[in-house]
C-alpha cells in the first residue's frame, strides 16, 4: 500500500499529463481544420492533371508512349515510397501506413523482385530503418506542413533513378483522408502512371482536340510533374489524417487520464478515512485501558 | 456576349473560376485568346502573364509551368506556380 503522500504525487503527476494531452488535443483539432482545407484545395489540380492525362494516354498509345506512362515492360525492380508524418503521437496513423508498405515489400521480395525504399517523412525512416535498412535509398524529412518544393525533391530523386533506369516501377504509400475518423492506409502506383479517374470523360460536342506542340511533347511534360503532384497531394492528405489520428489519440488520452484520476483519488480518500478510524481505535483503546 | 468558364489552379489552391469575356494566355508556341465557343485546344504554357478580362475589369496572373486546357466547358490553366500580380 503506497503512503498518503505518495497516492498525493501520483494524482498531481497524472493531472499535470491530462493537461498535456488535452492542450495537445485541442492544438490538433485547430491544425485539423487548416489542414483538411489544404487537402481540399489541392484536389482540383491532381484531379484536371489526371483527367487530362488520362485524355492524352488514350491518343498517344503504341510504339510513341512515353515509358512514364507505359512502362518499361519489366517489374521486376519496384521502389516504394513510404510517405508519413515527422512525429508521432498520433495513434496509429504512422504504424498503419509502415505496415501496409512492409506487406508490399514482404510479398515483394518474396516474389523475387528487387526492391528499393524512399522514406518521406521521420517516422517512416525510423520504422523501417530495422528490416530495410539496407534497401533504402533515401530518406527525406516531411518538414513542419507540406510544401510543394519537398514533392518536387522526391520527385527529382524518383525520375533521376528512372532515367538512369534502375527502377521500373514505382509506388507510392500513404494515408488517404476520408474523414475525421477514418484514415485509409492506400497504395498509389505512380509509375507506370495508373489512368483511373472518377471524372467523365470531356465532351468535346463533336470537335477535335487541337495540340500545341503535338501530344507526345505535352505528355512528356505533363507526366514527370504529375508526378510531383501526386506526392504532394498524399503528403497533405497525411497531413490531415495525422492531425486528425492525433486529435483522437489525445481524446482517449485525455479520457483515459480522467478515468485514473477517479481511481486515484477514489483510493486516496478510502486510505485517508481507514487511517483516521485506525488513529481514533488507538485513541479510544488506549483511554479505556486507562 | 457569351461568357467563358475560366479557372486557374495552381497545386495549393484555385486562384480564380468564374464567368469571364476574355483570356489572353502566353501559350508555349506563341500567345493566343480564348473567347467563349472556341475549339478544343491544348497547349502548355510558356512563363508570363495571364490577362483576365471581364466587362471593364482586368486581372492579370503570373503563371509558371503553366498549361491550358479548352473545352466546350471553358478554359482551365494549371500552372505549377501562379499569383496575381497586383
Amino acid at each position: 500500500m503506497p503512503s498518503l503522500k505518495e497516492m498525493r504525487s501520483r494524482i498531481a503527476s497524472v493531472k499535470a499529463t491530462q493537461k498535456i494531452t488535452k492542450a495537445m488535443q485541442m492544438v490538433a483539432a485547430a491544425k485539423l481544420r487548416r489542414a483538411q482545407d489544404a487537402a481540399q484545395n489541392g484536389r482540383p489540380y491532381a484531379e484536371r492533371m489526371a483527367a487530362v492525362i488520362a485524355n492524352l494516354a488514350g491518343s498517344v498509345s503504341g510504339e510513341d508512349a512515353p515509358k512514364l506512362l507505359a512502362g518499361t515492360g519489366s517489374d521486376r525492380r519496384e521502389l516504394v515510397i513510404v510517405a508519413t508524418s515527422d512525429r508521432g503521437l498520433a495513434g496509429g496513423f504512422n504504424s498503419s501506413i509502415v505496415r501496409a508498405a512492409r506487406e508490399h515489400v514482404g510479398r515483394g521480395i518474396e516474389a523475387g523482385k528487387q526492391v528499393s525504399i524512399l522514406t518521406v517523412g521521420r517516422k517512416a525512416r525510423d520504422q523501417l530503418k530495422r528490416l530495410y535498412g539496407d534497401r533504402s535509398v533515401a530518406a527525406i524529412e516531411a518538414g513542419g506542413s507540406p510544401s510543394l518544393e519537398t514533392a518536387r525533391q522526391v520527385a527529382a530523386q524518383v525520375l533521376d533513378l528512372f532515367e538512369r533506369g534502375e527502377i521500373d516501377v514505382v509506388s507510392l504509400f500513404y494515408s488517404r483522408f476520408v474523414s475525421v475518423v477514418t484514415q485509409a492506409p492506400t497504395r498509389k502506383q505512380l509509375i507506370p502512371a495508373s489512368l483511373e479517374t472518377g471524372a467523365p470523360p470531356i465532351d468535346l460536342k463533336g470537335a477535335a482536340y487541337e495540340y500545341e506542340p503535338d501530344e507526345e511533347t505535352i505528355l512528356a511534360e505533363l507526366l514527370p510533374r504529375n508526378i510531383t503532384v501526386q506526392i504532394f497531394s498524399a503528403m497533405l492528405e497525411n497531413q490531415a489524417g495525422f492531425y486528425a489520428a492525433q486529435m483522437a489519440a489525445m481524446d482517449n488520452a485525455t479520457r483515459n487520464a480522467g478515468d485514473m484520476i477517479a481511481g486515484l483519488t477514489l483510493q486516496y480518500n478510502r486510505s485517508r478515512q481507514a487511517q483516521i478510524t485506525k488513529e481514533l481505535i488507538e485513541i479510544i483503546s488506549g483511554a479505556e485501558a486507562l | 456576349m457569351a461568357k467563358l468558364h475560366f479557372s486557374l489552379v495552381s497545386p495549393e489552391r484555385e486562384l480564380f473560376s468564374g464567368e469571364v469575356d476574355q483570356v489572353d494566355a502566353p501559350g508555349s508556341e506563341g500567345d493566343f485568346g480564348v473567347l467563349a465557343g472556341h475549339a478544343p485546344f491544348m497547349t502548355t504554357l510558356k512563363e508570363g502573364r495571364v490577362k483576365v478580362f471581364n466587362e471593364e475589369e482586368s486581372i492579370v496572373f503570373d503563371v509558371r509551368g503553366g498549361f491550358a486546357d479548352v473545352t466546350p466547358a471553358g478554359l482551365t490553366i494549371l500552372a505549377e506556380y501562379a499569383a496575381e500580380v497586383l
